[in-house]
């Protein structure tokens, strides 16, 4: 167990947002039973009330689960110098099993809380609350995996044994043979790169049949989620060695730092902003039928599609000019 | 969206002149605020900054440094072990170091003596560092005196002062020649203190270290990379202690800023209660609070980290020198490079802001759904 105090945050973070998310889905289960829009007892003005409360401290929690993501990042790059054979993140998540489920866990709840909040915001549109329900048994779904992530991290963190000097430095050489690979393995770029750009070709159109006949926002979200993990492996398996110039250098961490101009960040802020707004477009366009939900319904839905294209096209475009640029040459060898 | 930036503007004017109204109230909270900040970043940027420095300070040092060993403790070196290493393929340069320590009843202080074969110096010349020049009163000719384990005395004049850019590792180094080592510390001719090896490709070290214990198994090689390693764990190890130690202190400011948050005045109570009669919702009242804790957050945050980066980087560090770097009579003057990085900020945030937030989140929502005329009456 190391106790470094990025660290010590990351588990303060987690165990704090476990228990908000607890004392949520305690009341979200009152609300599921007890929710009556109708009736104007005391009882349902309180509950009421409580659901600001709930959606501030769920609010929070995502936010800080976002930010606890990159932290999780930068604390991995930090911590490359104290393993043997770790040159970068990579190394440390293969530390031990935890380390990349931990990482998945982390993104996938942070997905999870933004199509949430989503929700939440839609519903607070409407006079009546009318995905009230919906809303808090969704709730119910995310907090094992809020949890899940705590003690998978906390795992990870655990099962840690930094190289430090022995006093005989036999442990050393023996355990050289077992020490953390810095690889990650990458599919065939000629099948990434195809994936890419037939998969952002597909989701263009699906983008563009929403916006026109206004249906079929939740195959939009399926896209703009597959384009996601499509563009995730596409940076693994061909946009990194192109921006490193290196065919075998495979890392998506190292593509974060200052040597190679900070290109990850234009690569991932774009991609996962996208990404979750079109989760959020799959999220609120099938109320379009509820009254008092429609007319936000119809203005949003179509302006967050807009904006998650956009934001897709600029991956698309940074990639394909980060391809272009580079120096590495692999016509013959890839394709 | 104009709309909605509209709004917030008002509301963070509306939030700004209702904390001037409660001058002390706020004060003491930013107050209180900025001091954990500053403590913590303090601490961060401190240990930071040796550990950047060690980094920097080994890049210069050999890859292996070989070390014999009697009985489990450290001996010195005889010669023949050069021959007997013999010829291995990748390593550039190899030599035998003198060095020890020397205790000086003068200033009650440890010296570290090394021989500097590549200095040029005559036996009764001498290079000091600048921690030693300091407490001896010594420049450039003037004259030092060391007792040899023999008990005579020997009396070297100063050659040269080092320049204090290196002053973490050189401020308590005396450099003089092989045999004025020799004599003064009594280590006979064929002994070294250590042997150094330079190997060019970072990628043979452990190979080379392998076979080095197994021609002499009665040795063991440190590398560099070893050292680096250790370096960083025991750096965050510390930093991580001194967080752990601090908790006690987030914790009392959790609970000021709880209790802060939760003890509203009558004044306050009411003014929510005019706030919501005039026509604001639970979520105006919420966002209100919440820009309020946002603009306390953020200038705490600042204050602190700002007042931190000078205690450390201009000051430095004064108050924590002698925990984090340990305990030497010869401290050494150093100023750090300053660095910020975004992994600390974020630690930093979490340690402050995020539990600040998390404290303040019910006694916020509570004031929110006040009503009116419960207030007002």
């Amino acid at each position: 167990m190391l106790l470094s105090p990025a660290i010590l945050a990351l588990i303060l973070v987690s165990v704090t947002v476990s228990l908000m998310l607890l004392l949520a889905s305690g009341f979200a289960i009152q609300i599921i039973t007890l929710w009556d829009i109708n009736s104007g007892s005391e009882q349902q003005l309180v509950l009421e009330r409580r659901t600001y409360l709930i959606s501030t401290l769920l609010t929070w929690a995502f936010v800080a689960e976002l930010v606890s993501l990159l932290l999780f990042v930068y604390n991995a790059e930090s911590m490359s110098g104290q393993f043997v054979g770790a040159m970068c993140a990579t190394g440390v998540l293969n530390v031990n099993v935890w380390g990349w489920p931990t990482l998945f866990l982390k993104m996938i709840v942070f997905f999870s809380g933004a199509a949430w909040l989503t929700l939440n915001y839609l519903d607070n549109q409407g006079y009546d609350y009318p995905l009230v329900k919906l809303k808090y048994s969704l709730l119910l779904l995310i907090v094992p995996l809020v949890i899940a992530e705590f003690v998978v991290q906390l795992l990870h963190f655990q099962e840690m044994e930094p190289d430090v000097i022995v006093s005989c430095c036999g442990s050393l050489f023996s355990s050289e043979s077992e020490s953390v690979a810095a690889g990650v393995a990458g599919i065939q770029p000629r099948i990434a790169m195809l994936a890419f750009y037939v998969s952002g070709l597909a989701m263009l159109l699906s983008g563009v049949w929403f916006l026109r006949r206004k249906s079929g926002g939740i195959l939009f979200a399926v896209m703009g989620v597959a384009v996601f993990v499509i563009s995730m492996i596409a940076i693994v398996s061909f946009v990194s060695p192109y921006i490193y110039e290196h065919p075998h250098h495979h890392c998506p961490f190292c593509i974060l730092k200052s040597g190679h101009d900070f290109a990850g960040y234009f690569l991932y802020i774009p991609l996962f902003v996208a990404a979750v707004l079109a989760l959020g477009v799959g999220v609120i366009s099938p109320w379009a039928k509820v009254p008092s939900l429609a007319a936000s319904v119809v203005k949003d839905a179509p302006r967050l599609a807009w904006l998650s294209m956009a934001l897709f096209a600029m991956v698309y475009a940074m990639s394909t000019w980060m391809v272009l640029s580079s120096s590495l040459t692999m016509q013959g060898v890839w394709w | 969206m104009t709309k909605f930036i509209r709004k917030q503007r008002y509301l963070i004017d509306f939030t700004l002149s209702s904390l001037l109204r409660r001058k002390t109230k706020n004060l003491g909270l930013l107050l209180v605020y900025t001091l954990i900040v500053f403590i913590l970043a303090s601490v961060m940027l401190f240990t930071h900054a040796l550990r950047s420095e060690a980094g920097i300070i080994l890049q210069e040092s050999p890859e292996i440094i070989l070390q014999r060993m009697v009985a489990g403790r450290h001996a010195l070196m005889p010669a023949e072990y050069l021959e007997k290493i013999g010829r291995v393929r990748g390593v550039v340069r190899k030599e035998g170091r003198l060095w020890g320590y020397f205790y000086d009843y003068a200033t009650k202080s440890n010296y570290t003596m090394m021989a500097a074969p590549d200095k040029g110096l005559s036996n009764s010349e001498v290079i000091i560092g600048a921690g030693i020049a300091r407490v001896r009163w010594l420049g450039i000719g003037d004259f030092i005196s060391f007792n040899s384990f023999d008990g005579k005395t020997y009396t070297f004049e100063v050659k040269e002062i080092l320049d204090s850019e290196s002053e973490l590792v050189s401020s308590d180094l005396v450099l003089m020649s092989e045999t004025a080592w020799r004599t003064t510390l009594g280590v006979p001719e064929g002994y070294f203190t250590d042997i150094v090896l330079s190997v060019r490709n970072p990628r043979e070290v452990s190979k080379i270290a392998g076979k080095l214990t197994l021609k002499l198994p009665d040795t063991r090689p440190i590398l560099r990379d070893e050292i680096l390693r250790t370096y960083d764990s025991v750096f965050a190890w510390r930093q991580g202690i001194t967080f752990v130690l601090l908790a006690g202190a987030v914790l009392a400011f959790v609970i000021f800023a709880w209790d802060k948050a939760s003890g509203l005045s009558a004044e306050e109570k009411r003014e929510i209660g005019i706030l919501k009669a005039v026509g604001w919702e639970t979520g105006d009242v919420l966002h209100m609070k919440f820009w309020e804790g946002g603009i306390i957050s953020l200038s705490a945050f600042m204050l602190g980290y700002l007042a931190a980066y000078v205690h450390v980087f201009y000051g430095s560090a004064v108050l924590f020198e002698p925990v984090l770097k340990g305990w030497a009579v010869l401290y050494p003057e150093f100023h750090p490079v300053p660095f910020i990085d975004g992994m600390q900020v974020a630690t930093l945030f979490f340690f402050t802001v995020f539990p600040y937030t998390v404290a303040t989140i019910i006694p916020i929502w509570r004031a929110s759904i006040t009503d009116p005329d419960t207030v007002m009456r």
